[in-house]
């Protein structure tokens, strides 16, 4: 399908900020149209319980939450596809946005593409992610029960997952390269005192081992003190090692500072392309809320309607 | 869970998927898996997509304790086709629709 109507906005995304966003816009009447992505709802859909979004005293599922924004959003008339962009033209309006071979064209752009979980970059993650490997511990610590199992990471995010992770699985050793940790206080402590916890610092992953039937036996590390190598037994690796901004295909059209994220204008969610604007995760490395997200995502439907406004 | 697909479990495997004369696509999910959940509407359109010629069954890991231990699940959602008693093509994660439907028209042509 090909569809040759000048759209008034595209939002690419579906997370708090990409929904919000559909929801402000919807509102003021532009029709949106969100192309949800390869992960509808964004990252909250691979946790449980949200205690900390306003309005959810009882705390709410993250999947249950994201239905409710996308129901509000399409209750004020914003269509939303199960849809991947990948590729986008915005040298020119109105601007090009790219599923596969379908194009659509829209006067404004807003980008809410969201983080994905880094990964360690090693060849075996391409055969052995979702058969040993993994990147929510939410979603597959169910399948390690009584089995021994590693975190890598040193920040918050690795210490929660790791905690987790005790609920299944025999004993959880954490990996981390360095001795310091990014963690708080309270988060290292709480995996220190955990008696199915171990903590191995020092420690870089040069390899997993296993293969797709068996799953994940082993991992190779290599100390950063003294170089040596060695290989640890175990039969999952959980990655906490933090996110990286969606923003492969957006990089050649926008400014993005030196790890990826998009730069917006100072109290906006302009970028450097007129009518093109970020919210949420893509463009934020410090908060990553889900509030936070969905703020800006309401500041980039009024930014959009503004300058559609000032178009006229 | 949808009608259109079956419900499989340890007791019905052999007889539904093992010895199901068309391609099954058996779905391994539960509950508390949110992308399982985004998956479920999309399996729907499969069933009325490739209507006779394809089986989608969900297996509850919940619930079905020993295929999911004899597949080595290990993530999910996890889709496994079966064709003629054997694993013809194994997707880990979320799909899109039109992967799902090109993986479907890949393996039975």
């Amino acid at each position: 399908m090909t569809d040759k109507t000048i759209h008034k906005t595209i939002i690419i995304g579906s997370g708090p900020a990409g929904l919000t966003a559909a929801i402000y816009a919807g509102r003021a009447n532009l029709k949106p149209i969100v192309f949800e992505g390869n992960q509808p709802g964004g990252q909250l859909t691979i946790t449980t319980d949200v205690e900390n979004f306003p309005g959810f005293p009882d705390g709410v599922m993250g999947p249950e939450m994201m239905d409710l924004f996308r129901n509000q959003a399409k209750k004020f008339g914003a269509e939303c596809f199960f849809k991947h962009v990948t590729k986008v033209d915005f040298s020119s309006k109105p601007f090009k946005v790219y599923v596969g071979d379908e194009e659509f064209l829209s006067e404004t752009v807003i980008l809410s593409t969201g983080a994905s979980a880094r990964m360690l970059g090693l060849e075996a993650e391409k055969d052995l992610m979702g058969y040993g490997i993994s990147t929510c511990a939410t979603c597959d610590g169910y399948f390690f029960k009584d089995k021994e199992i590693v975190v890598v990471g040193g920040g918050d995010s690795a210490m929660e997952e790791a905690s987790f992770l005790t609920k299944f699985a025999k004993k959880v050793t954490i990996i981390h390269r360095r001795e310091v940790f990014k963690a708080s206080k309270i988060m290292l402590e709480r995996a220190r005192n955990n008696p199915k916890i171990d903590i191995m610092v020092n420690k870089s992953i040069l390899d997993i081992k296993g293969n797709q039937k068996d799953g994940v036996s082993s991992i190779i590390l290599k100390d950063a003190i003294d170089g040596k190598e060695t290989v640890f037994n175990c039969e999952g690796v959980f990655y906490g090692i933090g996110h990286i901004p969606n923003t492969d295909f957006l990089s050649m059209f926008l400014d993005v500072d030196e790890n990826g994220y998009i730069i917006t204008k100072a109290d906006s969610t302009r970028t450097n392309i007129d009518g093109v604007f970020a919210c949420g995760d893509v463009q934020d490395s410090h908060y990553r809320q889900a509030i936070t997200a969905a703020g800006s995502g309401c500041m980039a439907a009024i930014d959009a309607e503004k300058f559609l406004e000032n178009l006229e | 869970m949808s009608e259109k697909s079956v419900k499989i479990t340890d007791e019905n495997f052999q007889e539904l998927v093992l010895e199901s004369e068309k391609l099954v696509i058996v779905d391994f999910w539960a509950e508390w898996c949110g992308p399982c959940k985004a998956l479920a509407p999309i399996l729907d359109k499969i069933c009325d997509e490739f209507g006779d010629k394809v089986l989608v069954g969900k297996v509850n890991v919940d619930e079905v304790k020993q295929a999911p231990v004899n597949y080595g699940i290990r993530s999910i959602p996890t889709l496994l086709f079966f064709h003629n008693g054997e694993i013809v093509r194994q997707e880990v994660g979320l799909q899109s629709e039109q992967a799902l439907i090109d993986s479907v028209n890949q393996v039975i042509s």
